[in-house]
């Protein structure tokens, strides 16, 4: 089966994925008890937006389908999304889903995506590293660093980032994904700018784990491949110690970390959402927390389902990474 | 292996656990979960105070571990620790309350010291702490914003957040060993879909799962209900790794010779399951359940922190964590990071002899 074959129908079969997740996404939205429009109404008394009237909440009732069967109101919430008709926002004054979404993913899978480049950049030579120089003072000094990167929790992580650079480095960058004066202002020069020196904080603090995590494996990998005899026939050739390590042994070393790249994915952004609400980046966590706190289940249920699609891509992109990377990989379906 | 003869008559299990001993980080980080585990059973005793008890005269009163002394300002020995009795001042200017050490009195630290009345499980009463001062207070980790010793608190916290895990995971291993084992074993239809059900589960972030599930939880339900939900959620959710590991290896041993003998002599499916399956695939339950307690524990600190998860009279690890999301409490109170070090701790222990099981199990393995 040839690669674009092969691509092809991991799409199709993505399909159907996606379409019980949102299944089990809506049950979640069905599950606290209440109806959708009556907790609007007092969602928006209560938080001072005035008493909305009785022609308002019925036209909620219509557009969710609130006094039809399960399925109806299913397919009343699926059905615009093809058309990026995400439904509105009860908790946020009833802006639509769409519109916030809309600046907030992309920066969702920007911060992601680094985080990820981030780990793995750092992580792969410092594997390298201590692979070849296996049991020596750096090595066991990384292991022990790695340990702690993957026991502390990136919601604490950013406690302390976040405490160390306002108190004792001075920084201003913390929290939020650029300054206050820039809200609502167009992208320029100065404001990449503020926006680069915000980066650190959130990409590092969701990194680390995963950078320990890979640390770990491409240690492991590397040992399992320095055993093998490719590599005692590369060094009878004669190659020195560096041809032998880069070119033989982390090429073949490096196949199963793109292969994990799918289980890092939901990793990182489960990560990423923790963080985010405790730095109040405008990405997707923060939305989702705040919509579960406000128990707006419509606008939760949605963005569990957005995460869920972006995951199930992300899967597919690692899964044709690793096809292309790794040519003995037989374009199976599993 | 060396070539000792006593390993003949050693059973598989003692000569894993043999092996376990040589893995010395295992058996340190055994060792530590044991005195965690004990301290928090008992937490009544091993706390120098009750987890509700306020000093109201020692709000946000600084931790005094690192002043424990042998040696006082003139010089004198004591062979017993002691510390300076803090007394709480206000600052002139910021009107805050500052606390400086009285050199004049000296509160020795003694063991089994008559503090607090307790109940311990609500049968036993006694006052008796594992160690405490006769006179004056002792906060070794410091106290909250209501003067509530950290120390009493991480302890009884402990009790949440260490046992969370392990409830948790044991609704994991019941959950994932019968779909898994089932699904390997009989395979077909029931198979293909446990199959894409997991897929399906494994795809729904985790983390975000669990606090969407943790928000629905009422409000209005006391602190043990809602203690018993989390449990609940997390069970629930984490049994496909276990369902999908399980089904690989039950796979592979179906093949073997000796199932079908048994399924020749006649044995059932739930007997070849219980005795002939099952024993085989333990080692990798109880590898994947160690390494589930830390990502569990880690979890309950996250729902906590975020106010998704314990709530008040009771307290745990990440609820211990909640005052930080203020960004000034860690610059002023820098000792209420402390339940986060024993959340590390924890953590690492249970990945040190997770990865140490795995090992014995599977030495190829990386």
């Amino acid at each position: 089966m040839g690669l674009l074959s092969y691509v092809a129908q991991r799409i199709l079969l993505s399909i159907p994925v996606i379409i019980v997740i949102s299944i089990i996404c809506f049950g979640l939205i069905q599950l606290p008890p209440g109806d959708y429009a009556d907790a609007y109404a007092a969602l928006a008394s209560s938080t001072g937006g005035g008493n909305v009237s009785n022609e308002y909440i019925q036209q909620i009732r219509e557009r969710y389908g609130l006094d039809q069967p399960f399925w109806i109101q299913y397919w009343k919430w699926v059905k615009g999304f093809p058309e990026g008709d995400f439904g509105i926002a009860m908790s946020l004054q009833g802006t639509p889903v769409a519109d916030i979404l809309k600046e907030r993913l992309p920066m969702t899978l920007f911060i992601n995506f680094w985080a990820l480049v981030f780990a793995l950049c750092i992580a792969l030579p410092i594997g390298l590293y201590s692979a070849t120089h296996k049991y020596s003072l750096l090595d066991y000094l990384l292991t022990f660093i790695a340990f702690i990167g993957i026991a502390i929790p990136g919601f604490i992580l950013a406690v302390i980032i976040i405490a160390i650079s306002i108190f004792w480095l001075d920084s201003t960058y913390i929290g939020k994904l650029y300054s206050n004066e820039y809200i609502g202002k167009p992208w320029n020069f100065d404001k990449t700018i503020d926006f680069l020196k915000h980066l650190p904080a959130p990409i590092i603090a969701i990194g680390i784990a995963q950078t320990s995590n890979t640390m770990r494996i491409m240690r492991g990998n590397m040992l399992d491949v320095l055993r093998q005899p490719f590599i005692q026939t590369a060094r009878a050739k004669g190659l020195s110690e560096n041809a032998v390590n880069w070119r033989h042994g982390a090429r073949i070393a490096i196949n199963p970390i793109i292969s994990r790249i799918g289980v890092y994915l939901p990793e990182i952004i489960a990560t990423e959402m923790l963080v985010s609400i405790v730095l109040n980046l405008n990405t997707i966590g923060p939305l989702f927390y705040d919509s579960l706190i406000a128990q707006d289940m419509y606008l939760a249920g949605t963005i569990l389902l957005v995460i869920s699609v972006i995951l199930v891509l992300g899967n597919l992109l690692a899964d044709i990474l690793l096809a292309i990377s790794d040519p003995r990989i037989k374009y199976e379906l599993m | 292996m060396s070539g000792n003869s006593d390993y003949i008559h050693l059973t598989e299990r003692q000569l894993n656990f043999k092996k376990f001993l040589r893995h010395k980080v295992a058996v340190f980080s055994s060792f530590v979960l044991f005195i965690l585990y004990l301290m928090v059973i008992f937490a009544d005793f091993f706390a120098p105070y009750g987890m509700l008890t306020n000093h109201k005269y020692y709000l946000y009163a600084p931790p005094q571990i690192s002043k424990i002394r042998f040696v006082d300002n003139e010089k004198n020995f004591s062979w017993r620790p002691f510390i300076y009795r803090q007394v709480a001042k206000r600052d002139p200017k910021t009107l805050r309350f500052i606390y400086i050490d009285d050199t004049k009195k000296k509160d020795f630290i003694y063991f089994f010291v008559e503090g607090e009345k307790y109940k311990m499980f609500g049968l036993f009463e006694s006052n008796v702490h594992l160690f405490g001062v006769k006179e004056g207070k002792l906060f070794l980790f410091g106290t909250d914003i209501i003067g509530r010793d950290l120390l009493s608190r991480i302890i009884f916290g402990g009790r949440v957040s260490l046992s969370i895990g392990l409830v948790g995971v044991l609704i994991l291993v019941i959950l994932g060993t019968i779909i898994g084992t089932v699904s390997g074993y009989f395979g077909g239809w029931y198979d293909n879909i446990i199959q894409r059900i997991i897929e399906i589960v494994r795809t729904i972030p985790q983390v975000a799962l669990w606090m969407a599930l943790a928000s629905i939880i009422p409000k209005e339900w006391p602190s043990s209900y809602v203690y018993l939900g989390i449990v609940i959620i997390f069970g629930l959710i984490s049994w496909a790794g276990l369902a999908r590991e399980l089904r690989g290896k039950v796979l592979a041993i179906r093949r073997a010779d000796f199932i079908y003998a048994a399924e020749i002599s006649g044995a059932s499916a739930a007997r070849i399951i219980r005795t002939h399956i099952i024993p085989n695939v333990f080692s990798h339950i109880i590898v994947i359940a160690t390494l589930s307690i830390p990502i569990m524990i880690i979890g309950e600190a996250a729902l906590s922190f975020l106010g998704l998860g314990i709530k008040p009279p009771m307290t745990s690890w990440g609820l211990l964590l909640t005052k930080l999301k203020e960004v000034q409490t860690l610059k002023h109170y820098p000792w209420l990071i402390t339940p986060a070090g024993f959340i590390v701790v924890s953590v690492l222990c249970f990945n040190f002899i997770g990865d140490a099981l795995r090992d014995l199990n599977d030495p190829h393995s990386k």
